[in-house]
């Protein structure tokens, strides 16, 4: 029987160390909402995803108060829209009117965002993504839940240099739409190489086409667990460390596989994957960082970082796999830039560089994320350091995106508030020499050689 | 058997059991185990508890045992046991 140690360091865990379920995604499938009649597509969006999704929130918080556990986010993810609206939109204005309604239903049933404006054109674009790509920054800038993606790139199929240098762009595009709120817009745009289709995480969540109509899948946290659980072996050898994670990161999934279970059950939508991913926050103590310094790094960034990282999201997953029945979603440490204090940090020190950042990129999920930039960034150089990450991904068979925010107006030494999850950011400086000629030579990368790997 | 775990912390005084106790034979929940400290005056109690024939939502239970903890002065929570039994077996 459980005794009272035990229940005791669960307890602590969640009051002291932040553990959480980050968030409980429900992907709903809109292909059978597909019509050539855009009143109606809406209209058909509107009604499924209200009826999916309408009792989501008030599930989340009855399993999160009866098992004492935050359930910090409760979202939806959808179909690729560049897939749905395809038959109906004609204009730019066509597409973000479906947006508005992904918007307008979001707020509807409580969900704090909404994720599947997205295309994937990892080997070629249909008038219908290149229509959605281009009407991504007006779709961010008219909604306030939406959240886009778009796959440039895969392992199978190599990168769609066209849409990398489209995506330059509309990043800039979005930037200033939405430049009275810091370009707020470009927060929550994703561009992926290996994008999963089973993803609970904004703003990269779209419902891929190989799912089934509804699914939960669940996102899970804990950076506070195991930096906490790392103080206890200070000065230990490797074996240690890398045991001490594992047994942490079981205990911390074992709750997300406990949740998805419950919302499934109550839902009665199949449990899809629980994700692995060490998400960290702004809040204290949330902090992936912080667990990089505990394992022997005086900031995130110094030498040793990218090893420490890769030690650490190895382990998370050995710890992970176990503990549920099925994982998937993006499954690693995130190390985004703005929403981890222990990286803002890292970042005002001058120990963490854009760069090592990429460097980082290669050995863990996800990739350039929330990095703010100078808002005089070319669109090219965006597209530059957007065709690096996703060579990252397709040569190592990994998922990788960029979401970076050109903040317009505002330079490097200045900081960029984004409020909420998304937290703060000082604006890191960009390498200035041009990539113009590469980014505008069109067309597309191949699909990289799966032998003579070294 | 559906079992949950109420814990209670903080500092001591007359009569926390008691009014726990009271409480839950007012909504027709049994007590299977206590186990209880007291660690430099603070008070340490952990409850197994069967709600099977509660007569109330587990919602409920566990917002008026937080609301008496509070009149109490000690943090009283009330979890389903899955939660721990998750993490800590196999």
């Amino acid at each position: 029987m459980i005794n009272l140690f035990e229940v005791a360091e669960t307890n602590k865990m969640i009051e002291e160390e932040n553990l959480d379920v980050r968030t409980i995604t429900l992907g709903i499938s809109l292909l059978d909402c597909i019509d050539s009649d855009l009143e109606v597509l809406n209209k058909k969006i509107y009604d499924k995803i209200y009826n999916a999704a309408k009792d989501l929130v008030k599930t989340g918080e009855e399993i999160s108060r009866e098992f004492g556990i935050p359930i910090v986010n409760k979202r939806i993810s959808v179909t690729p829209i560049a897939l749905v609206g395809g038959a109906a939109c004609k204009t730019v204005e066509d597409f973000a009117s479906i947006a508005k309604t992904l918007d307008k239903v979001a707020h509807e049933v409580g969900v704090n965002f909404i994720g599947g404006y997205s295309a994937l054109v990892s080997k070629g674009m249909t008038l219908a993504d290149e229509l959605l790509i281009r009407s991504i920054p007006l779709a961010l800038s008219t909604t306030e839940r939406v959240c886009s993606s778009v796959n440039v790139g895969s392992t199978k199929t190599g990168i769609n240099m066209d849409a990398v240098k489209l995506m330059g762009e509309m990043i800039i595009q979005a930037a200033e739409y939405t430049k009275e709120s810091d370009s707020l817009g470009c927060a929550k745009l994703v561009v992926f190489c290996n994008a999963p289709d089973d993803n609970p995480f904004m703003a990269g969540a779209f419902h891929g086409v190989t799912e089934a109509d509804k699914i939960i899948n669940v996102g899970v946290s804990g950076p506070g667990v195991v930096k906490t659980a790392l103080e206890k072996v200070r000065g230990k050898n490797f074996e240690i460390l890398c045991e001490t994670i594992k047994k942490t990161a079981f205990k911390v999934t074992r709750v997300g596989q406990l949740v998805a279970q419950e919302a499934s059950k109550r839902l009665g939508v199949p449990f899809g994957i629980v994700d692995l991913s060490l998400a960290p926050t702004p809040a204290i103590g949330d902090s992936v960082a912080d667990i990089l310094c505990e394992i022997g790094l005086e900031y995130a960034g110094a030498p040793g970082t990218t090893a420490a990282l890769a030690l650490l999201n190895d382990q998370v997953k050995k710890g992970g796999v176990m503990a549920s029945s099925y994982v998937g979603g993006l499954s690693g440490a995130f190390i985004p830039v703005s929403e981890d204090q222990g990286m803002i940090d890292a970042v005002v020190a001058g120990a963490l560089t854009l760069e090592k950042l990429e460097a980082m990129t290669c050995v863990c999920s996800v990739g350039l994320d929330m990095i703010a930039i100078p808002g005089d960034t070319k669109a090219t150089t965006i597209s530059g350091i957007i065709a690096d990450e996703m060579a990252i991904g397709m040569i190592n068979q990994k998922t990788t995106a960029v979401r970076i925010i050109p903040v317009i107006g505002k330079g490097v030494g200045e900081t960029v508030e984004f409020g909420g999850l998304l937290g703060y950011a000082p604006i890191m400086p960009v390498n200035q020499f041009s990539c113009d000629a590469f980014v505008n030579r069109g067309g597309r990368i191949p699909a990289p050689i799966h032998s003579f790997k070294n | 058997m559906k079992k949950t775990i109420i814990t209670v912390v903080g500092k001591d005084t007359v009569g926390i059991i008691a009014k726990v106790c009271t409480y839950l034979a007012d909504s027709q929940v049994n007590i299977l185990d206590i186990s209880q400290t007291i660690v430099s005056g603070f008070f340490n109690m952990m409850m197994i508890v069967d709600t099977t024939g509660m007569n109330k939502p587990h919602g409920d239970l566990a917002d008026e045992l937080e609301k008496l903890g509070e009149e109490i002065g000690v943090s009283i929570k009330c979890q389903k046991e899955e939660i721990f039994d998750k993490m800590h077996r196999i």
